[in-house]
């Protein structure tokens, strides 16, 4: 008797939960939920975090081509590619322009020419290489840009790799949507198999909720031991499921390193090159900020879903 | 205390109710009072301790138990009357997981008082029903006399202000059903209202008290 204490006692289990609620079963679904839902997060996160790579990156430069560089500009001092650098430098949107030199051009031509000078690149348009601002200019800004620089030195032509990175975001956009749907079914999913484990605790120690409920128990008192014995299954499932993802994550994040290659800044998350890395670089930020919350959202819907259904089966009590 | 007008009850099956269990029941029992509930089996005793405890609803007429109105009640009123009744079931209904000191321990736990005040309590009841030496026994530890004195101390733990029995003395001695009926008794002095359901005439001999007699689902005495 010496081990009563003053208050009710802790996890004293009136109902006998304990058995009628396994512990082994839940725990191992809702991992393999968390599991799953793991890689929707990550596939989320990798989405996002490539198609902010590809906006910044790609997105971010264009080539101004300017043929006849070095013939005088029309009714401006200089020649046309100093005309052209000067419109650029002073457009709004545009952090930085310069032409690319002669050996610049020559390493690029190299596959096509072959090594050494060669006449032909007299004869090549200066291309300008163009950084954008962050945000960057719209489509129609750079339209409007074309055709200045047209006016001012004929047959200029403006490349944007706009198109492309258009096609990217939106595959990316469409990758992240499928992740937030596989989300959804398998949050769903969980939320189905704590409810058939909770009707099976139910059945299995409905003689015991009866004598409870008539000794004056209410419903909130019983399903909150039902939701507490449930919350607590759900997030074990959670950890488990999430701690069991992690290397699959991070042998993810060192195949998607390739794709982010060569990048700076926020590609530097999903170079990943996981196993070689340290633990925390490994993986975006943003996925180590949500893989914890898998836990507490399996033990939310464990508490949700528990709640609910006693609730609903303690209706058809008097 | 207890006010039954025109009470009908019936259990439906499925969609369609069943026959009528019980039928045009009026009687008042008064606070404090005591009544034996006679009949033979099938009459409708247990339906009748049923609605005294608050586990049916009257599917027919108005029922009034501890001054409320149980057919109008909704259904978040009745778990705050259920504390105040006691009831000692002829199956027991113990709880097969918990000790005995815990089923007994059980109506002050869901009413919230403080463990201290549960242990001092509960010891005391079991002494009282001789079991304080069983009281870590499990009912299937524990004969069938034994489980039935663990019920009565359940039902009478929280001092009722209602305490219902149905067949309360069907598995002990002559001895231990007098005492039992002694407790009854002592509690119906102190202002316990109390229903005994019993076939055993000799205990209503020794005990003579009003009564409520069922047949075929009718009272025949005690009506209003």
């Amino acid at each position: 008797m010496a081990r009563r204490s003053p208050l009710r006692p802790a996890g004293f289990d009136e109902l006998g939960l304990r058995r009628a609620l396994a512990d082994r079963m839940l725990p191992f679904l809702v991992a393999a939920m968390a599991f799953l839902a793991a890689l929707a997060l990550a596939g989320w996160v990798g989405a996002a975090t490539l198609a902010q790579h590809w906006q910044r990156g790609a997105g971010a430069s264009l080539t101004v081509q300017v043929p006849h560089p070095d013939d005088p500009a029309l009714g401006a001092p200089g020649t046309r590619v100093d005309r052209v650098l000067g419109m650029l430098d002073a457009t709004p949107g545009i952090a930085g322009a310069r032409t690319l030199t002669a050996a610049e051009l020559q390493a690029l031509l190299r596959p096509w020419l072959g090594p050494g000078p060669d006449p032909l690149l007299r004869r090549l348009p200066a291309v300008v290489a163009v950084r954008l601002a962050d945000p960057p200019p719209g489509a129609a800004a750079l339209a409007t840009l074309g055709t200045r620089l047209d006016q001012a030195a004929p047959g200029t032509m403006v490349e944007t790799q706009g198109v492309w990175i258009d096609r990217l975001l939106a595959l990316a956009r469409s990758l992240q949507a499928c992740a937030g749907a596989a989300l959804l079914v398998v949050a769903a999913v969980a939320a189905a198999v704590v409810a058939v484990a909770t009707r099976a605790g139910l059945s299995a120690r409905r003689e015991a909720i009866e004598i409870v409920h008539g000794l004056g128990a209410t419903d909130g008192f019983i399903a909150a031991r039902f939701a507490g014995r449930a919350t607590v299954l759900a997030a074990a499932g959670g950890v488990a499921g999430a701690v069991a993802a992690l290397p699959v994550l991070l042998a993810l994040a060192s195949l998607a390193a390739p794709f982010a290659a060569g990048g700076s800044g926020p590609s530097a998350e999903i170079s990943a090159a996981g196993l070689g890395r340290s633990l925390p670089g490994a993986l975006p930020v943003a996925l180590w900020l949500l893989l914890p919350g898998l836990p507490l959202a399996a033990a939310a819907i464990g508490f949700t879903t528990a709640q609910v259904t006693v609730r609903r089966w303690l209706r058809r009590l008097p | 205390m207890l006010r039954f007008d025109a009470v009908g009850l019936h259990y439906a099956t499925g969609a369609t109710p069943g026959p009528d269990v019980l039928r045009d029941l009026s009687f008042h029992v008064p606070e404090g009072a005591f009544r034996w509930l006679l009949g033979p089996s099938g009459a409708g005793k247990t339906s009748l301790l049923r609605l005294m405890y608050l586990a049916a609803r009257p599917t027919r007429g108005s029922l009034h138990v501890l001054g409320s109105d149980i057919v109008a009640a909704p259904r978040r009123a009745l778990p705050g009357l259920r504390l105040r009744i006691g009831v000692v079931f002829q199956d027991f209904r113990l709880l097969g997981h918990l000790s005995a000191f815990d089923n007994v321990a059980l109506p002050l736990r869901l009413a919230g008082r403080g463990e201290g005040q549960i242990h001092a309590d509960v010891t005391e009841m079991l002494r009282w029903v001789g079991l304080a030496a069983r009281s870590d026994a499990h009912p299937a530890e524990l004969s069938g006399g034994e489980q039935q004195r663990v019920a009565i101390a359940r039902a009478v733990i929280a001092r009722p202000a209602l305490l219902l029995a149905d067949e309360p003395t069907g598995n002990l001695d002559e001895a231990q059903a007098e005492r039992l009926l002694l407790l009854f008794r002592e509690l119906n002095r102190l202002g316990t209202t109390v229903v005994v359901a019993t076939h055993n005439e000799h205990l209503v001999a020794r005990q003579p008290a009003p009564a409520l007699r069922l047949d075929h689902g009718r009272l025949i005495e005690g009506g209003a």
